[in-house]
């Protein structure tokens, strides 16, 4: 009998930022399942947001994830904007979509960047983020930080980008499309990344659809899923582009939806500006009087997938209840097919590939089984569980 | 020049602790490794153990979870180690210090050499902050 080997990475493990903990089964090189365990990074933000209000929230909700500062909002301001039904002015609409757009083209350059950290090309990673950085200089200059804008209220936008700003904006825009085309150099033709990534972590269509992932995972194979298409919010509808997809879905597939899709993002912020030379400076702000009683859902397509967010209102200034479900939590169930069968050393990049975001992640779910319906594990049972193991540990010590 | 100056006279090595954050003090830490930034030019370095580091950044707001793991990761540390609190979770818990799950700001957990505030701080503000730190 072969004897299986357990490798567990993490933590706390230099590879990775946040606090995640793999256990990889291997027999020999060959990865043969699968576990992981999160928590390490829980926050309890639907808790918190229920005793904030709603202007606070968005404070909250942004800083589910460092990265995605402006997908949450997003969703979270589509869905209280649906329950009082307003609809905001085009301005601000632009403002909007320029900010997700922008922050979607240094989360993929961060992505880019770490991927080749992961593959050992630390090359990549300098320059990926050596020019993440003038995409942060232009949060700096509209928002005043480099993460975590505040750009969000109910009923429009906080700040203005005023129209002197538009050249400025748009100089860094050409440089960061020049220095993505190197980029693109780079990645695509270069011989030690096909070899590490092409055929490496392959997710079929209907891997896809069993894990129900989202974002360019998706899109890396053949899935040509896009909020921002299928169910248009802000200035989507009014300017052009295109979903970008791949068929391979390996690793290489991932990148390269990825790096194509920076290029729409720079056209869509470029139309942007051109249609906020259109409107009024100043046209930022719809009033609200008050949230009424309701209930209200809002998307956004985060740079990894489809940010959702379900906001219940009771009439007061608080959230009754709100829900948010984020695109890792799905994204990371496709371990389980594209670790499967690879080797330790390739095990890596196809953690990495799908952008996993565990401060997304960390949220409670009920478990049903398809084929009978029945819960597997319901909330309290799992809190059952766990005050059942601090006892166990309390005897222990 | 006492034991702890003579420690910390030369490169410093760092090793990075992510509690339950939102990501972006982590993201702006790494941000200082990289081009222009570079804290490497200091003799600064990211470690992947904490037996080789001098210095614990820790930032993220410590939920119930990670607190056991803290400790034990501080008592791993050879002494003396300079431990930093980065962001606003890392000096008091910042938005999250209401949560349900939050236990205690790092210093509640941990002795804390120097605080950096921010949310998330800047990478010069980093720099800034182990600067002094080492000036003290
Ligand atoms: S201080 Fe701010 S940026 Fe840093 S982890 Fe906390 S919420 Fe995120």
């Amino acid at each position: 009998m072969v004897k299986k080997t357990l490798i567990p990475i993490g933590p706390y493990h230099p590879l990775q930022e946040e606090p995640e903990l793999f256990k990889l089964y291997c027999e020999g090189e060959i990865v043969k399942d699968i576990k992981w365990e999160t928590g390490y990074n829980h926050r309890g933000i639907e808790q918190l947001s229920e005793k904030k209000t709603y202007d606070q929230s968005f404070f909250l909700v942004e800083r589910i994830c460092g990265i995605c500062s402006t997908s949450h909002p997003f969703a979270f301001a589509n869905a209280v904007e649906e329950i009082c039904n307003i609809e905001i002015t085009n301005r601000a609409k632009y403002i909007r979509t320029i900010i997700a757009e922008l922050e979607r083209v240094h989360s993929h350059l961060l992505w880019v960047g770490l991927a080749g950290h992961f593959l050992g090309y630390n090359t990549v990673f300098m320059w990926a983020w050596k020019y993440r950085e003038p995409v942060l200089d232009l949060f700096e200059m509209i928002s005043g930080n480099r993460n975590s804008y505040a750009m969000f209220k109910v009923g429009g936008v906080r700040r203005d980008i005023e129209n002197n700003k538009i050249p400025q904006i748009l100089d860094v825009l050409s440089l960061v499309k020049k220095k993505t085309d190197m980029l693109v150099g780079a990645v695509m033709d270069d011989p030690v990344i096909h070899a590490r990534t092409k055929g490496v972590g392959i997710l079929t269509k209907q891997d896809i659809i069993d894990f129900a992932a989202v974002g360019p995972t998706a899109r890396a194979s053949g899935v040509a899923i896009d909020v921002r298409k299928d169910d248009p919010y802000a200035a989507y509808p009014l300017v052009n582009w295109k979903v970008i997809t791949a068929q391979a879905g390996d690793v290489f597939a991932k990148a390269e939806v990825r790096l194509l899709e920076m290029y729409e993002s720079i056209s869509i912020i470029e139309q942007c500006l051109e249609g906020l030379k259109k409107e009024k400076e100043g046209e930022i702000n719809v009033k609200v009087k008050d949230i009424p009683e309701g209930w209200g859902t809002g998307h956004a397509e985060a740079p990894r997938g489809e940010v959702f967010h379900y906001v219940l209102s009771d009439g007061s200034n608080s959230p009754a209840r709100h829900k948010i479900r984020a695109p890792s939590y799905t994204n990371i169930a496709t371990f389980k097919k594209s670790c499967i069968g690879q080797t330790i050393s390739d095990a890596t990049i196809s953690l990495a590939a799908v952008d996993p975001c565990y401060c997304c992640t960390e949220r409670m779910a009920v478990a049903y089984d398809s084929k009978t319906g029945n819960k597997i594990m319901n909330g309290n049972e799992l809190i059952a569980l766990s005050a059942q193991k601090t006892q166990n540990i309390k005897n222990q010590i | 020049m006492g034991f702890k100056e003579h420690c910390f006279k030369k490169s410093l090595w760092l090793f990075h602790f992510a509690g339950a954050s939102c990501n972006n003090c982590d993201i702006e830490i790494l941000d200082c490794l990289t081009p222009r930034y570079d804290v490497e030019r200091f003799g600064m370095l990211l470690v992947g153990s904490i037996r080789h580091a001098d210095v614990l950044l820790v930032n993220g707001s410590i939920n119930q979870r990670d607190k056991s793991r803290l400790l034990e990761l501080y008592e791993q540390a050879p002494k003396p180690i300079l431990v930093v609190a980065i962001g606003a979770c890392g000096c008091t818990g910042g938005i999250f210090a209401e949560g349900n799950t939050f236990a205690g700001p790092v210093d509640k957990i941990i002795p804390v050499d120097a605080y950096i505030p921010g949310c998330p701080p800047k990478p010069e503000a980093i720099l800034a902050g182990v600067v002094k730190l080492l000036n003290k």
